[in-house]
């Protein structure tokens, strides 16, 4: 630990089921956590067992194992990520704190759509990927493949994985990271029986594939995994190939972190000294029954001590350290102080987030943080849920708080006019986990409402200009409303473009980018969590420095419920063209401003040509060949298209989207097409408007349910004498 | 033939209405009292329904501003009577009422009453001339404190005026800014511009229920002004420009202004 040219920081990847739980186990045991009888039984990282429901794992957890290559002691930080795909930000946290990953491939299936994925986002990161081909007990088993056939399917799995280095590695990277067996940078193996070597270690030791071979046909499986351990071949592996911390720093903080390389900050970082100003990146937080909340890191640079004084660039707080800690297994154990380049879980930071960064309090002004508040995450599908005994609303509060803090994409909300708990995440399948492990958690009897979808509004053409009053007539603001560009919508959606961002710099990437005018690009004056941006172009208006923030935060009210159904507004361009405000501040508080704003941004979108958007999953389903025609029916019954079809050994691989406000019961639908066959998937992928022949009913139907008149209402509505 | 009639009521308690407002609004089918503009320390409501003879429908801010169309409706075949705290269009909140009555051909009509623009000549002293542009000082707003009482008392300083600021009274949230905390953020305005207008030793009258019997009139330096108990609202401030000698003298009697404090003056 305290050398940090011995310490590795790494992750396993993998499609779902492909046998990344029971690797780590391998692991596990092989630094002595669990005793062998254990391992590859109770899957100690998955110790939310989900894994029978869903067969994904949600949780990830952190363990540091020793491993001893040529007499030196390493020390691996193992950051578990969690193989749903649901999640994505939590896999991106979870790989930034790690330099390397071992992305494990299933040597039946070889490479699929979710190691393309996992793979895409760490190479984005820059985590260098090594190759574990697992389940090699299957080619021979099942399979019964002969050792050339074994062979020859390991080059089309090498080749096709070395395909995606090559089709998303950055140019300066894709050569050095593709894998090649004879420098040892793949494992082969079975992670169920729990050996494995890499060709450096066979040709050292003389192991031939006949004798693997033999291993099974002759019974001598478990002399096999003593003398060739899996988790000799994967850690030995790391150790050599993977970065230590300070190379490693050194081409990958340019990458995730957006500060002043120049800085003292970013200096430190980069050479990821122990010495600097302490920076940690949060990839984790859970709250721990006794401890409460722990936040699990990275420390980037400097050396982070017990009672230091810190300072949470997200939540913008000051706290102070109360134990540092290691993990070991499931355990983390305390110790005075850990330096940079080591993972890290952190008592006191109540506030911190995942993604959170973490510095030392003296930098509190000039830090940069490794993550903006990001986008992506849109909570999608909605339910309300209340305990069946009402004495225990207190303790489900309690966990749902809980979970809403280890789980970023799950949103728990009051609503304010029925005193219903309400809680929002990325699809009915990610609530449906939630619910479970709320279950796991708490043992209450709880009752929820049928999930409801999440829409969004939006325009499609541009509205006159549009004068609105305010309530005492002395102030006048004008206002149009458009559909804000696919470019910037993209922009603003990857967190390029933001609110706090330096004006300079944003208005150069809208101008060069989405082609902005250099008008608009510098007078945006605000830009909401729902995507919409509140653009300036006034000039010279008296007094209008001082309503600025009270017409922000009109626009704000207007995008957070839309005039058709007070759904969120979504990709809407506001402009302010002009306004008259009276002369005395009594007479243009929020009271007055704020409605003014509202009402003329209402009127011009809904002139606008005003459309409902609807969430779109994609969905992924494996399902037998003699049972595909099921798949397509359930899924175009359910207005589902289909993008591809791939046939993979006997099973169909289907690919396609649908709506949200389709997935309910889709399960049962699903099964009982295909006689419970298919395994399925699904991912938020982005939002489309809703079909015109639904969408008249549909609004009603939700402006119903919020106790909304049914009309929609009518521009003159905002407009008023 | 409908009306519309705008009555002030005066500054302190229901006695302060005049006759000729008294009569008026014994005669009208409907009356409206406007009571969230201003505060009348000693208003009865009851005591006024009882001088009036009739009950009096109170109007929020909402009920003003929303539901004028309401208020219109009727005045066009009554005679409306809205009792307002004041001089009914001091405050410019009615004009829009006013002008839209017109315009749909209601005749409308003001009976004036004192105001705190007038009464506070009475209560200092102080000139009417050189009286500047008056200002609000508002409760910070989303968190910011409006600029616009620096400028205006900036401006008014520069031709030697008087700056009376009005300290904002939110009937309908029942808060009202008190002398003390006006005097915090116009320190905090200070601080954030440094031009000079509110430093410590700037002499401040400060002046509470203007017009009342109970009614407190003090000056003396920013400083200072933290240190008296001015009671219940409303409260106001007078910057004081170039003051005449008659002006100080005045000052000295009226409001207790402390010698130093009127030296830099
Ligand atoms: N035959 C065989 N099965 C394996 C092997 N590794 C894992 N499995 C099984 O594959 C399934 C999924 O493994 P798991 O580790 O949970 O996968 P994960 O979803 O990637 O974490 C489990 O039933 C494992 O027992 C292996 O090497 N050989």
């Amino acid at each position: 630990m305290r050398d940090k040219r011995l310490v590795r920081n790494i992750g396993t990847l993998a499609h779902v089921d492909h046998g990344k739980t029971t690797l780590s186990d391998n692991l596990l045991m092989a630094a002595g956590m669990i005793s062998p009888k254990v391992a590859g039984k109770a899957l100690a990282l998955d110790y939310v067992e989900i894994e029978q429901l869903r067969q994904m794992t949600v949780k990830a957890a952190n363990v540091s194992l020793y491993h001893e290559v040529e007499g030196k002691p390493y020390v691996i930080n193992l950051v578990d990520t969690p193989g749903h795909v649901d999640f994505t930000g939590h896999v991106t946290r979870s790989l930034r704190v790690m330099d390397g990953a071992i992305v494990v491939v299933d040597a039946v299936e070889g490479v699929m759509t979710q190691t393309e994925t996992v793979v895409r986002q760490g190479l984005e990161e820059r985590v260098r990927p090594l190759l574990f081909i697992n389940k090699v007990d299957r080619l021979i088993k099942e399979l019964r493949l002969g050792p050339r056939d074994i062979q020859r399917r390991f080059i089309e799995i090498i080749r096709d994985f070395n395909e995606l280095i090559d089709l998303y590695g950055e140019p300066e990277f894709k050569e050095k990271w593709k894998v090649n067996p004879a420098k040892g940078t793949v494992a082969f193996g079975s992670a169920l029986h729990k050996w494995g070597f890499t060709i450096p270690i066979a040709q050292k030791e003389g192991l031939k594939f006949d004798y693997i071979v033999d291993a099974y046909q002759k019974g001598y499986v478990e002399e096999l995994a003593k003398e060739f351990p899996l988790y000799r071949a994967i850690l030995d592996m790391v150790v050599q190939h993977i970065p230590n911390p300070v190379e490693a720093q050194r081409y990958r903080i340019p990458k995730l972190w957006k500060g002043d390389l120049n800085s003292e900050l970013g200096k430190a970082m980069i050479e990821c000294d122990e010495e600097g100003p302490t920076v940690i990146c949060i990839s984790k937080i859970n709250v721990d029954p006794h401890a409460g909340i722990v936040a699990t890191g990275r420390v980037f640079s400097g050396t982070v001590y017990e009672g230091e004084e810190v300072y949470l660039l997200s939540a913008k707080r000051v706290s102070r350290i109360q134990q540092v800690s290691l993990y070991m297994g499931p355990y983390r154990e305390a110790v005075p102080e850990i330096p940079a380049g080591n993972i890290v879980a952190l008592l006191g930071v109540e506030d911190a987030r995942a993604g959170e960064t973490i510095v030392d309090a003296q930098y509190k002004d000039t830090a940069a943080p490794f993550e903006r508040l990001h986008y992506i995450s849109e909570p999608v599908v909605t339910i309300a849920i209340e305990p069946v005994r009402s004495q225990d609303l207190p303790k489900l509060i309690d966990a749902l708080r809980k979970m809403a803090i280890e789980d970023p994409t799950l949103h728990v909300r009051i609503n304010e006019e029925t005193g219903e708990y309400l809680i929002s995440g990325m699809g009915a399948l990610h609530l449906e986990i939630t619910l479970w492990d709320l279950k796991q958690r708490t043992n209450l009897e709880v009752k929820t409402s049928p999930p409801v979808v999440v829409y969004r509004e939006s325009v499609k053409t541009r509205s006159p200009v549009f004068e609105g009053k305010s309530p005492n007539k002395h102030n006048r603001v004008y206002i149009s409303v458009e559909p804000l560009d696919e470019v910037a919508l993209d922009l603003l959606q990857r967190g390029e473009v933001y609110e706090d961002q330096d004006w300079r710099t944003r208005a150069k990437i809208l101008r060069e980018k989405a082609g902005w005018s250099t008008d608009q690009a510098r007078n945006i004056w605000a830009i909401d969590e729902n995507l919409n941006v509140l653009v300036n172009l006034t000039s010279g208006v008296q007094y209008l420095r001082e309503v600025r923030d009270t017409i922000i935060m009109g626009f704000r009210w207007a995008m957070r419920e839309g005039p058709l159904a007070q759904e969120p507004v979504r990709g809407v361009k506001v402009i302010l063209h002009d306004a008259q405000i009276h002369e005395d501040p009594a007479h243009r508080g929020p009271a007055q401003m704020i409605p003014a704003t509202r009402r003329a941004i209402y009127a011009g979108f809904l002139t606008a040509k005003p459309v409902l958007l609807e969430p779109i999953l994609r969905i992924d389903v494996k399902v037998p060949q003699d049972q595909l025609g099921g798949v397509l029916n359930v899924l175009t019954k359910r207005r589902g298209k289909i993008s591809n079809i791939e046939q993979h050994g006997g099973l169909m691989y289907v690919r396609g989207e649908i709506p949200v406000s389709e997935t309910f019961n889709l399960s049962d639908d699903m099964r009982s097409a295909t006689m419970g066959k298919a395994f399925w998937s699904t991912q938020f992928l982005r939002w489309a408007p809703v079909p015109e022949s639904l969408m008249k009913d549909l609004i009603v139907e939700i402006r119903k349910r919020k106790g909304l008149p049914e009309e929609v209402p009518r521009p003159e509505d905002f407009l008023g004498p | 033939m409908g009306e519309l009639i705008f009555i002030g009521l005066g500054l302190d308690s229901e006695e302060d209405i005049s006759l000729r407002g008294l009569k008026a609004a014994e005669a009208a089918d409907e009356v409206f009292l406007e009571a969230y503009t201003s505060l009348m320390p000693h208003l009865d409501i009851a005591r006024l329904e009882e001088l009036i003879g009739k009950r009096i429908t109170r109007l929020s801010r909402r009920q003003m501003e929303e539901e004028m169309d309401y208020v219109l409706r009727e005045a066009r075949s009554k005679r409306i009577a809205i009792l307002c705290p004041g001089d009914p269009f001091v405050a410019t909140t009615h004009i829009a009422l006013r002008i839209e009555a017109e315009k749909q051909g209601i005749k409308t009509k003001v009976i004036n009453n004192a105001s705190i623009i007038s009464a506070v000549t009475s209560a200092t002293g102080l000139q009417s001339y050189k009286l500047g542009r008056t200002v609000t000082l508002t409760f910070p707003q989303m968190g910011s404190i409006p600029e616009t009482v620096y400028d205006v008392t900036k401006d008014n300083l520069a031709m030697g005026l008087h700056t009376l600021i009005l300290l904002e009274i939110d009937v309908e949230g029942r808060r009202y800014l008190r002398i003390d905390e006006a005097v915090e953020l116009l320190r905090a305005l200070e601080n954030r511009r440094k031009e000079g207008i509110f430093t410590e030793d700037r002499l401040i009258v400060g002046l509470a229920r203007l017009g009342s019997e109970d009614m407190i009139v003090k000056a003396d330096i920013l400083a200072r002004l933290k240190l008296y108990d001015f009671g219940l609202p409303p409260h106001s401030l007078l910057v004081p420009g170039r003051l005449h000698f008659m002006e100080k003298e005045a000052l000295k009697i009226l409001a207790s202004a402390p010698d130093e404090a009127l030296r830099g003056a």
